[in-house]
């Protein structure tokens, strides 16, 4: 008897956590959204992070994406060899990257060298305790340390995946041309013939909330870190999976609103 | 031994403060007078750490209040708190600097918030309080984990000093030191404290400390203020505690 108490009981347990976490964590975000707009603004603390966040992941962005469009070009044309292939290659190519191949790809990125990054830092500063050290100097731990890596993260995540489509779509085209023995002005206008307005703001909705689950998940873990060493690695494997899990998962259900 | 005022700076009255189930404060009551220096002592867990920080509004007790300057921290909003913390200056256990930060940086970061300072004006000031406490002008553009632990310990002290706070505060200043860096930090917190006429409190398990610098010391022990005296008279004393922390000094 006490054993079906005991699963009951640490079911019962597990789930209130569950809720309860993801009631703090969507109250984590409200307090971030709200300190946003008021003042002090660190604007150096911003810029800061818009650096690291937008320029240092543009590389492994890139790279990526780049060799995603090459992989994808490579895969369509091999299954669709017998049919009209230039313009088949070009508009696969470019609606795959431009609705889920960039913007998931560029996420799970940054969700993995930011995200891990953004949540160690602020773990570290929790167990090292600098963040009541910038309370007791009477500086706001969200609006200091939160607010410009959640407005770094909205606003350089949709840029890094434009510019990561851009770099997907040439991969294509770069084995369409120099392995594929495609028509290189073919393909290019094929491609041009197919962008769709629809696809690239699907692709930038799915951006702006993947920059949110990153910077959100994140600095959540990391605030709310504890236990020295240990603590903050926990927290920097928790933020990058939950992130990463809530990446590819949000991505289907926005899929679905746009279809 | 510095005169003391008869003012009340901090009024604790009747501090709970426990997590879930667990017990840590039990019914504290506490005066702290203004240019006085108190000592904190206690076995590790007792929670001194926690008393600390619910002076400073950082922890929310379950019940009681304090005072500060006739200030009711607890439960006040965080823009009163954030007045209230103006009159503070704390140095936490490891230092707590700003790794992201050098060393001027972290010492003005309160400062440049409110003062609109050049910063040239800024740096000055960093080094005229580096010097005071000691410390070489070269390290002002370095970063804290380019410091050995006493440096970064009297960065701290500097940092917290920088405002000229009413208030002091130090959370073991000196673990994790060895005893001949340990000494200068206490005949720097002791100096520093009477030079700027302001009322410190410290945590400490240090009892070479206590007798260096301390006013008065309280003992907390199972969950409560167990004994309250100058340091002179834990020599007399029949606490066991006390006897303990004097048999290890």
């Amino acid at each position: 008897m006490s054993i079906v108490v005991n699963i009951f009981s640490s079911i019962g347990k597990s789930t209130l956590f569950f809720f309860q976490s993801i009631g703090k964590i969507i109250y984590f975000f409200l307090l971030s959204v709200n300190w946003s707009f008021r003042r002090p603004f660190y604007f150096k603390q911003i810029n800061k992070q818009i650096l690291d966040i937008g320029f240092y992941s543009l590389p492994v962005v890139g790279l990526t994406t780049f060799f995603s469009g090459m992989v994808l070009a490579l895969q369509t044309y091999s299954g669709f060899e017998n049919f009209n292939n230039e313009n088949t290659v070009a508009k696969i190519v470019l609606t795959s990257i431009l609705r889920e191949l960039g913007p998931v790809l560029a996420g799970l990125m940054v969700a993995g060298r930011v995200g891990a990054k953004m949540a160690a830092e602020i773990a570290t500063m929790r167990v090292s305790n600098q963040i009541d050290a910038l309370e007791t100097l009477a500086t706001r731990p969200i609006q200091y340390l939160i607010v410009p890596r959640f407005l770094a993260s909205i606003m350089c995540v949709p840029i890094l995946v434009l510019i990561g489509n851009i770099i997907g779509v040439f991969g294509g085209f770069v084995v369409a041309s120099f392995k594929l023995d495609f028509s290189p002005t073919l393909y290019i206008v094929s491609t041009l013939n197919h962008i769709n307005l629809m696809d690239i703001a699907q692709g930038l909705v799915k951006a702006l909330i993947f920059g949110i689950i990153i910077s959100i998940i994140s600095c959540y873990f990391g605030y709310n870190a504890n236990g020295g060493a240990e603590g903050v690695g926990r927290a920097t494997t928790i933020s990058v999976v939950t992130s990463s899990v809530l990446i590819l998962t949000s991505t289907y259900f926005i899929t679905a609103i746009f279809i | 031994m510095k005169k003391k005022s008869k003012n009340k700076i901090i009024k604790v009255r009747n501090l709970t403060k426990s997590f879930d189930n667990n017990l840590i404060l039990n019914n504290i009551n506490l005066d702290l007078f203004e240019k006085e220096s108190l000592a904190i002592i206690g076995k590790s867990g007792s929670g001194k750490s926690v008393l600390l920080k619910c002076i400073i509004g950082l922890l929310t007790p379950n019940k009681g209040s304090i005072k500060i300057d006739g200030r009711e921290i607890v439960n006040s909003s965080s823009k009163d708190k954030e007045k209230i913390l103006l009159d503070f200056g704390v140095t936490f256990q490891n230092g707590a600097l700003f790794d992201s930060l050098s060393v001027w940086e972290n010492i003005v970061f309160r400062t440049i918030k409110f003062k609109k300072l050049s910063k040239n004006d800024a740096k000055n000031l960093a080094l005229s309080i580096i010097l005071n406490l000691g410390l070489d002008k070269n390290i002002l553009n370095l970063y804290p984990s380019e410091l050995s632990g006493g440096m970064q310990k009297r960065v701290a002290i500097a940092r917290a000093i920088c405002d000229k706070p009413k208030i002091l505060l130090f959370d073991e200043p000196t673990s994790g030191l060895d005893p001949i860096t340990g000494s200068i930090i206490d005949d720097l917190i002791k100096n520093t404290v009477s030079r700027l006429g302001v009322t410190a409190i410290t945590i400490t398990h240090d009892m070479s400390s206590v007798f260096k610098f301390a006013d008065r010391v309280i003992l907390i022990n199972n969950n409560q203020i167990e004994w309250v005296g100058e340091p002179k008279k834990m020599n007399n004393s029949k606490n066991q505690t006390i006897k303990n922390f004097l048999k290890n000094k």
